[in-house]
């Protein structure tokens, strides 16, 4: 296992996220929701959707928390993972 | 260590060759179909076909925790790598963001109709609590993430693995499975709202256009982070990934 080639995964990936950040100026970077409504509503103006959530967070920090909610079971399960396979590699080891 | 040094530079290159090809950002499309935005019919095609997968993945996760109970925890990670990819908005080339779909890596693990289980529990999550997504376009949204996306995965990684290259099959999978999920996408949208003139042809140009550009760092990143965690699996769960007949004796790098 080659503990550099996992650093230049990660690096890859930050470079990748963070050249757009860096490069493109005048946006806000949105999600592009809206965007894709938009497209719809240039082919079809008439379109009306039938149904809304039931549920809409209120506004943008509400929903950065699910977002940040929804990351962090996912990493919590994922670091538990990580901890149970090390402990029992560690412990073979022995 | 040469190949990953490679690798890297080449997504440098990759990057900076995209971006100068952008004379202005546009706005790309966030991943999901929102809530509403089929017409009846199409939604309940759509549910339609993914229930046949839905049903099978469940079969087969059912298969899978009774043959091999203590896969459970594996699967676990699989969905929660899903939970985590697809809760990241990251930043694109075009000026909007977009998010990975992390089904790529169970479907290497656990064949692709697993992940239409676990890859749908993410969308009922977006769905539900984020109005991110919505129930009626769920079906919809699943066959692009959930059944397609985990297919192409499997099918791409069974065909460079027998080559011997484990990294480069796992991440072709991942980074394939992630655009493939973005073209289902743009066909339904166009299937749905086809172009007053061209059609649903110039409606998929339309959307497919703009996704494509949009998702390639990000299909990029997600096989980057994918080949991180298999790497990890590699290093400890040697003998489950065996298990699963995946891991080849013979390191290939």
């Amino acid at each position: 296992m080659k503990k550099g080639m996992n650093w230049l995964l990660l690096l890859g990936v930050v470079v990748l996220a963070a050249m757009p950040l860096l490069f493109i100026k005048d946006s806000e970077f949105g999600g592009a929701d809206g965007a894709a409504e938009e497209a719809i509503k240039e082919i079809a103006p008439s379109y009306e959707p039938w149904f809304q959530p039931f549920i809409e967070p209120p506004g943008g920090e509400t929903e950065s928390l699910l977002f940040a909610v929804q990351a962090a079971l996912g990493a919590g399960v994922v670091g538990y993972a990580v901890g149970v396979y090390k402990g029992r590699t560690d412990k073979a080891k022995k | 260590m040469n190949r990953s040094r490679l690798v890297s530079s080449c997504l440098l290159v990759a990057g900076f060759v995209l971006y100068f090809m952008l004379n202005e950002p546009q706005t790309g499309h966030a991943m999901h179909i929102m809530e509403g935005y089929l017409p009846l019919s199409w939604a309940l095609f759509w549910w339609a076909v993914f229930l046949p997968f839905f049903i099978l993945g469940v079969r087969s996760i059912n298969k899978i925790v009774k043959e091999h109970p203590q896969m459970k925890l594996l699967l676990g990670v699989s969905g929660a790598f899903a939970f985590v990819l697809s809760a990241l908005k990251i930043p694109s080339v075009t000026g909007s963001s977009s998010h990975p779909t992390g089904t790529g890596l169970g479907a290497i693990m656990f064949g692709p109709l697993a992940m239409s289980v676990l890859g749908s529990m993410v969308l009922l999550f977006q769905a539900l609590l984020l109005a991110h997504g919505g129930l009626t376009t769920l079906g919809a949204n699943a066959v692009s993430m959930a059944v397609v996306g985990p297919m192409v995965a499997y099918a791409v990684y069974r065909l460079i693995a027998k080559s011997g290259k484990q990294r480069l099959a796992v991440f072709a999978a991942a980074a394939l499975a992630d655009l493939a999920t973005y073209v289902v996408t743009s066909l339904q949208l166009a299937l749905a709202f086809p172009a007053a003139s061209g059609g649903v042809l110039a409606s998929f140009a339309k959307f497919a256009g703009i996704f494509a550009i949009t998702q390639v760092p990000l299909a990029i990143s997600e096989g980057l982070l994918t080949v991180l965690v298999w790497n990890w699996l590699q290093a400890y769960n040697a003998n489950e990934l065996a298990q699963l007949r995946l891991l080849k004796r013979e390191e290939s790098l």
